[in-house]
């Protein structure tokens, strides 16, 4: 008796069927609307949050997606933030959309162009180069202080009011809806980067990096070019928080940026895109309130729910969601 | 000229000394369980603390604290290697990574709690305070007993690990792990012993760091950076390359610091990158 022919998968069926959009999605993108009528005050903090959300977002591209750790992930966060600020204060491009786009690409470049450097060490040495090339470029931040400003950074940068109407209020409303606005538009575009094929073989990647190449992937020009991605999303990230604070300080770059983002994007799930958004929320509302009572041992909890995500929770926020959702029997 | 130069070069040996003292454990017991310990210089930290607590409570003379230094962290580290690390062990390291970050945040906000946000201080006895000028160079006593130290506990680790039979199984662990188990040698037991001694030199460094370095709440994140690239340059597991790591690091950090103090830690970052892109493993790792 012959046995059963397994199952033919349609490999476009199965890359499009995590693409299909859900209603729960719809729900969580307008409850991110909810601060703009609940909470006016908090305007400032909501737009914080969605710009830690697309750092975040772009650190999971990478770190997610393609198992590339890095812990100096915001230097392409200030690259991005310093562009934007020279680009409306010395050059006179004032017009915010376009200059989102061209700060970005200004990080991208960076982003190619130590993507070199990165596929060439693993591990321990992955740590180490990315962390070296963070403090790097925070030192010469630090020290160009004609361009940078260095410690005293740049401040009172103006942008063209929104599609020339909508100018930067101070309750910060513009802001709010612009950076939930470009943070919206930018997980849709990571959305279709992960279902990709490209996408896919990232995950590949991740997951098996010695046997990827013996199925004729090119395992490092596939980490080349989602590094170089992701450091254009933190470009953008970088150049929002600029727009809409109308400054910039030396601490865009520092390390301590790097070990936030990556502890939000763990705290929220890596590899599940929401995650870093989740993880933002969570992160930047508990120091929010943590830091009015107590600054200094805020960093006690945040140190015990990590040790508690990663003992008790792997996958973060949102695995445990899937979880649980898993367990009560509805689709994951 | 040169007499000011030997000089340089003599402090900057002594702050190597330190840093070998800080980071040798954790070389070998990444090289040997591969586990991403960034809650090393936590330990460290701790040591420090212990010394602090001892000599300003209980009089304790501020030699005798060391030893206690290195039992007291030793233990502890066991402690933590059991309930938390172990589960760890066949996990990402990225996993590692935040359990281990997770334990210095909380240590340091731990240690904010306890002793405050100062900057502590020890008395060591008075014949190590000062300095004497052979040649016009000037050595300073407490760095002659660093460098000492530091000598002592190399020769000591080299010795062990090449001459003794523990030593044996842990070289073997290092190199192959399977097949030592399959050799009868039980991997758990030597990583826990070498663990609870990497961790207790940690607590001596962090103990020898207060009247060089000071101590305070921040130790535990500042020298995290420099304990891992100690590692990461001098190989995991080696500990020549740990010694000539720290050197290399402590010398050229004090040199930059009288010479170039404008470039600030430009260099030896510059340094650091450049070396793991040229050799990945470190000067001197096999892996």
């Amino acid at each position: 008796m012959a046995a059963p022919a397994p199952t033919a998968i349609d490999p476009r069926r199965a890359l499009a069927e995590p693409l299909r959009w859900q209603w729960g999605e719809t729900v969580f993108w307008l409850a991110l609307l909810l601060p703009f009528v609940l909470a006016p005050t908090y305007l400032a903090l909501a737009s914080q949050i969605a710009i830690a959300a697309l750092f975040a977002l772009s650190l999971d591209l990478i770190l997610g997606y393609a198992g590339v750790i890095s812990l100096g992930h915001a230097a392409f966060f200030g690259i991005g933030a310093y562009f934007a600020a020279l680009l409306a204060q010395r050059w006179g491009w004032q017009e915010p959309f376009s200059g989102l786009v061209l700060s970005g690409v200004a990080a991208a470049v960076v982003g190619y162009l130590a993507s070199f450097l990165i596929v060439r060490v693993s591990r321990l040495a992955l740590l180490m180069v990315t962390l070296g090339l963070g403090v790097l470029l925070g030192e010469a931040a630090n020290h160009l202080t004609s361009i940078t400003g260095g410690n005293d950074g740049l401040h009172e940068i103006d942008v063209w009011p929104l599609l020339g109407r909508f100018t930067f209020d101070l309750y910060g409303r513009t802001a709010f809806l612009y950076t939930l606005g470009v943070l919206f538009l930018m997980f849709l575009g990571a959305r279709r980067i992960v279902q990709s094929p490209f996408g896919l073989s990232l995950r590949g990647l991740r997951e098996n990096a010695e046997r990827m190449p013996s199925l004729g992937v090119p395992s490092r020009r596939r980490i080349r070019t989602i590094y170089t991605i992701a450091a254009f999303y933190a470009g953008v990230a970088g150049a929002l928080l600029t727009q809409t604070t109308q400054s910039v300080a030396l601490d865009v770059l520092s390390f301590q940026r790097s070990a936030e983002v990556l502890i939000m994007l763990v705290l929220g799930g890596t590899g599940r895109l929401y995650g870093g958004i989740v993880g933002a929320m969570l992160f930047l509302v508990a120091r929010d309130q943590l830091a009015t009572m107590n600054p200094q041992y805020w960093l006690f909890w945040i140190g015990a729910l990590l040790i508690a995500v990663v003992l008790f929770v792997p996958g973060g926020i949102m695995g445990g969601v899937k979880a649980l959702r898993a367990r009560v029997g509805l689709r994951p | 000229m040169l007499a000011h130069l030997l000089g340089v070069l003599f402090d900057g040996l002594a702050y190597g000394m330190l840093l070998f003292v800080l980071s040798v454990g954790l070389s070998v017991t990444m090289g040997l369980m591969g586990f991403v310990n960034l809650a090393h210089s936590a330990f460290a930290m701790l040591g420090g603390y212990l010394s602090v607590t001892l000599t300003q409570r209980l009089g304790v003379p501020f030699l005798a604290t060391l030893p206690l230094a290195f039992v007291g962290i030793a233990a502890l580290s066991t402690l933590f290697e059991r309930l938390l690390y172990r589960r760890l062990y066949h996990a990402g390291e990225l996993d590692q990574v935040l359990l281990t970050i997770g334990l210095v945040l909380m240590a340091v906000a731990s240690c904010a709690f306890l002793w405050g946000t100062q900057q502590q201080q020890v008395d060591p006895p008075p014949y190590l305070f000062g300095y004497f000028s052979p040649f016009g160079i000037d050595l300073g006593f407490y760095r002659l007993f660093l460098v000492g130290v530091g000598a002592v506990i190399a020769l000591g680790l080299v010795f062990g690990l090449e001459r003794t039979r523990f030593g044996a199984k842990v070289r073997a662990a290092v190199d192959n792990q399977r097949m030592a188990r399959g050799l009868g040698i039980d991997v758990n037991g030597v990583f826990a012993l070498t663990f609870a001694v990497g961790s207790g030199l940690a607590g001596l460094g962090g103990a020898l760091a207060i009247n060089m370095v000071g101590l305070d709440p921040n130790f535990a994140t500042k020298y995290l950076v420099f304990v891992l690239l100690v590692v990461s340059v001098g190989g995991l597991g080696s500990v020549g390359g740990t010694f000539a790591a720290a050197a290399l690091l402590g010398i050229s950090d004090v040199a930059g610091k009288y010479y170039l103090p404008e470039a600030g830690a430009f260099m030896i970052y510059a340094v650091m990158v450049a070396l793991l892109l040229w050799r990945p493993a470190g000067l001197f790792g096999r892996r």
